[in-house]
């Protein structure tokens, strides 16, 4: 917490009208298009905001590079990202607890079964079973149901379980990239690094492999169901997290290659990439567990 | 950093000083509270007379929906951020925030989140008109198509809070003058490091909740449709595992506010400060154990009915541990009733009256008559009106000299005191008796034995809107000028920020000063 005598206080910037700009061009594009107009104001705000991004990131590295950065500021930026990750493990923690308030209370008690097992009168003749094969609508209509169940679910020990090796590898990997970079091996470094990526895109790979099967073979869709929905909003949200955590790494391995970038005992751009890295990889631990083993 | 502000509008589009985003914070705030003010005024000139007067019943749903939005995200919790933006920095010896640029960014997303949420207001269908606490199926299945628009306003907000939040903890943990420990720390810093640790813990729920209605709008899903298997009730239990905490949000930092204030104007230290950091924070944990006490009538097992009633009261035990230092503070202090200060005693009575409406709430039992009727509005206004606003009005006054240079109208100050004061009791109090007897919330008409009280209410509503508008006069006057203020402003007052000339420079403590 001591202070030095000089924190540096950046000047007056466009960056951050522009990245709003950018932001409120997404969410306003996002809705409209979903609201069945057209999508280009969504892709303009997107790209705008990544081209923001992309400078705003540059500037900070170039006033690192130019030694404005104290050590008090660099600590700043260690608990912005620390803080950052916080909150997107309360993002998925709201998606944890609404698959466990599913699970154990809300559909027992519409089987019938529990405190609140009244509900059932609503849905004579379903009953409650993980995974969620016959929804309540398919029970009560049959065939004239709207929202029926799917047919299969991803089975735990095939795609699943080599994803989890390649995730769990993957977090092993960036650590001996880290690790050789503070003991300043470069080459070392980038290969490990490397490493990290491709197995990063390789989980990717497989994760549409499984969606494409669920899809087309199993009936399993957003559409079928709670189960459905749960495993789709868990597993989307995270397959999101590694696409954005593969592309930092990806970011990061070409400041290397190309650029040179990163010193052995300053490199916290690589290191906050990584921290996600490890973020992601224990969420899909816990994906692994709920969703898939303890799911099927 | 040795720059003076640029001359023209870009000042304020590209700046990355405190100071200047701090004072866009607390007039987009102004600006907000005005306008969620004059919807309020719309739903109480429709509730002056039974029977449908001036609205549509589908225009004074979006109303009491847009109200309720509009205050808690665009007034409230702005007016906060703004000063944590003005004061933090200069509390606790930093030349800035932490972060400056993300600083400015937090900001500007305010303007275009809401422009956007108003913008539903002319959208066909009409606004959203499920209720500030938007339940589900109403929020998706018989949602206007400006729902999504809806959710994507909350999502920019969203990240906006987020990010100003961890600002605000970078800040506090790491800018720190040196000799300033963490029990050193004014309590107004103190409660909103809580703070800003509860919104960086709630706020992505929201975002997940509002991520849940938007599949199950438009992409099949089935979070909140028991035919999927899935329960509209998880829509309560996630949103208010988000809304508790929201809610001490919107009053922690008022704490801190009026624990700075009390102080300065009883001329005795404030009573307690490390019983006060630790009722925050105690305040802060039960504040995430509560949430079902919202939800008593929706149908809960008898052992969740009981749990979240006993939490539930425990709260009043570290807030009872505040409201006793406050007037500890008081007792056989030298007091002088300045502004401020009648603002800071007007928040402990009447926020300690809201307490104990909520009290009564809490007992589950009773609850289940109480339950969406106009005594929770009465509750939720006494701890919000008295409670946030009056705190942020206290503030303003208390730091306006600081901020300005310049003293504002005492005078024109106890006037304005005194017109909020009456007017929102009178607004308010007649409330609690409609809703004992059994006046529903959110209703355009009511049966013809409410109609005194409601005549009552909305003449009081009126006249604490007239209040406001001393306050802006009030408040325009003082930055064009008048008494210049001392650099103390006021007798002793403890606190760096009091070390600094007034107006506080553009710049303050480029060196940090050492704290004994």
């Amino acid at each position: 917490m001591a202070s030095e005598s000089s924190y540096y206080v950046p000047e007056q910037s466009r960056l951050p009208i522009f990245a709003t700009i950018g932001m409120f061009l997404t969410a306003f594009g996002a809705a409209s298009w979903i609201n069945g107009g057209s999508s280009y104001i969504f892709f303009i705000g997107a790209l705008a905001m990544a081209t923001v991004l992309w400078f705003w990131f540059a500037a900070v590295i170039r006033e690192n590079m130019a030694g404005l950065n104290s050590e008090q500021l660099k600590r700043s930026y260690v608990w912005g990202m620390g803080w950052f990750i916080f909150s997107e493990v309360m993002f998925f923690a709201a998606f944890f607890g609404a698959l466990y308030y599913i699970r154990t209370f809300s559909l027992p008690w519409l089987g019938g079964e529990g405190d609140r097992g009244s509900s059932n009168m609503l849905w004579e003749g379903f009953e409650s079973t993980w995974p969620l094969m016959v929804t309540p609508d398919a029970a009560v209509h049959g065939d004239a149901a709207k929202v029926v169940g799917p047919k299969d679910i991803i089975d735990p020990w095939h795609l699943p379980l080599l994803n989890t090796i390649l995730l769990l590898a993957s977090s092993v990997t960036v650590h001996f990239a880290h690790v050789f970079l503070k003991k300043d091996r470069r080459t070392a470094f980038n290969v490990w690094l490397g490493i990290t990526v491709l197995l990063g895109a390789a989980f990717l790979f497989f994760q549409v492999e499984e969606y494409l099967e669920a899809y087309q073979h199993l009936g399993l869709t957003l559409e079928s169901g709670i189960y459905g929905t749960t495993f789709f909003m868990l597993t989307g949200f995270h397959g999101a997290h590694v696409t954005m955590g593969t592309i930092m790494l990806l970011i990061m391995l070409l400041r290397s290659v190309i650029a040179h970038h990163f010193k052995p005992d300053d490199h916290f751009g690589f290191e906050a990439a990584s921290w996600y890295w490890h973020f992601v990889d224990v969420v899909w631990v816990g994906l692994f567990i709920f969703v898939y083993v303890l799911g099927s | 950093m040795a720059h003076g502000p640029q001359p023209g509008f870009k000042r304020w589009l590209y700046t990355t000083n405190h100071k200047d985003i701090g004072s866009m914070y607390l007039w987009f705030s102004f600006a907000m509270f005005l306008l969620g003010g004059c919807m309020a005024l719309v739903i109480r000139a429709e509730l002056f007379e039974p029977g449908l007067q001036i609205v549509q019943p589908e225009f004074f749903n979006q109303m009491t929906t847009m109200h309720g939005l509009i205050m808690v995200f665009g007034a409230v919790m702005p007016a906060f951020v703004g000063l944590a933006n003005w004061m933090i920095p200069m509390m606790v010896g930093a030349p800035d925030m932490a972060l400056p640029r993300m600083n400015n960014w937090s900001f500007w997303i305010l303007p275009f989140a809401f422009t956007m949420l108003a913008s539903t207001l002319f959208m066909d269908g009409g606004a959203p008109n499920f209720g500030w606490t938007f339940y589900a199926p109403l929020s998706t299945e018989y949602a206007p198509p400006s729902v999504t628009f809806f959710i994507f306003a909350i999502h920019i907000m969203g990240a906006s809070s987020i990010m100003g939040a961890i600002n605000i903890i970078a800040t506090i943990l790491n800018m720190r003058a040196p000799g300033m420990t963490l029990m050193k720390m004014p309590l107004f810093v103190w409660t909103w490091l809580i703070t800003a640790y509860l919104l960086i813990a709630v706020m992505p729920v929201l975002a997940g909740v509002v991520t849940m209605m938007l599949m199950d709008i438009h992409f099949g899903t089935s979070f909140f449709s028991a035919a999927g298997g899935g329960d509209p009730v998880l829509f309560q239990h996630v949103f208010w595992f988000f809304g508790h905490p929201e809610v001490y949000i919107m009053i922690l930092p008022a704490f801190g506010i009026v624990s700075a204030i009390i102080p300065t104007f009883a001329r005795k230290p404030l009573f307690g400060y490390s019983s006060m950091v630790y009722a925050t924070a105690s305040i802060a944990f039960l504040s995430f154990i509560v949430w079902a006490h919202h939800m008593f009538t929706v149908g809960m097992p008898i052992a969740g009915e009981l749990f979240f009633m006993y939490a539930t009261m425990l709260i009043a035990v570290p807030t009872g541990v505040k409201v006793f230092n406050w007037i500890t503070t008081m007792f056989r202090g030298s007091m002088t009733f300045e502004t401020p200060m009648l603002f800071s005693i007007a928040f402990v009575i009447l926020f300690t009256l809201g307490g104990f409406s909520g009290l009564m709430l809490a007992i589950a039992p009773a609850d289940f008559q109480y339950h969406d009727t106009y005594f929770v509005v009465a509750h939720f206004h006494y701890v919000l009106v008295p409670g946030a606003i009056f705190s942020i009005t206290a503030g303003v006054y208390y730091w306006l000299p600081k901020w300005t240079g310049n003293m504002y109208n005492e005078t024109m100050g106890k006037v304005h005191f005194w017109l909020a004061f009456i007017g929102l009791n009178v607004t308010f109090f007649p409330m609690h008796f409609v809703g004992l007897a059994g006046m529903p919330r959110r209703i355009p008409d009511y049966a013809l034995q409410f109609a005194d009280f409601n005549q009552i209410a909305s003449m009081g509503a009126f006249l604490f809107g007239a209040a406001q508008i001393v306050f802006l006069f009030n408040v325009v006057r003082t930055v064009q000028g008048g008494k210049k203020a001392s650099d103390e402003v006021w007798d002793n007052p403890e606190g760096l920020e009091w070390t600094v000339p007034s107006p506080a420079p553009y710049h303050t403590f480029s060196t940090p000063p050492s704290v004994r």
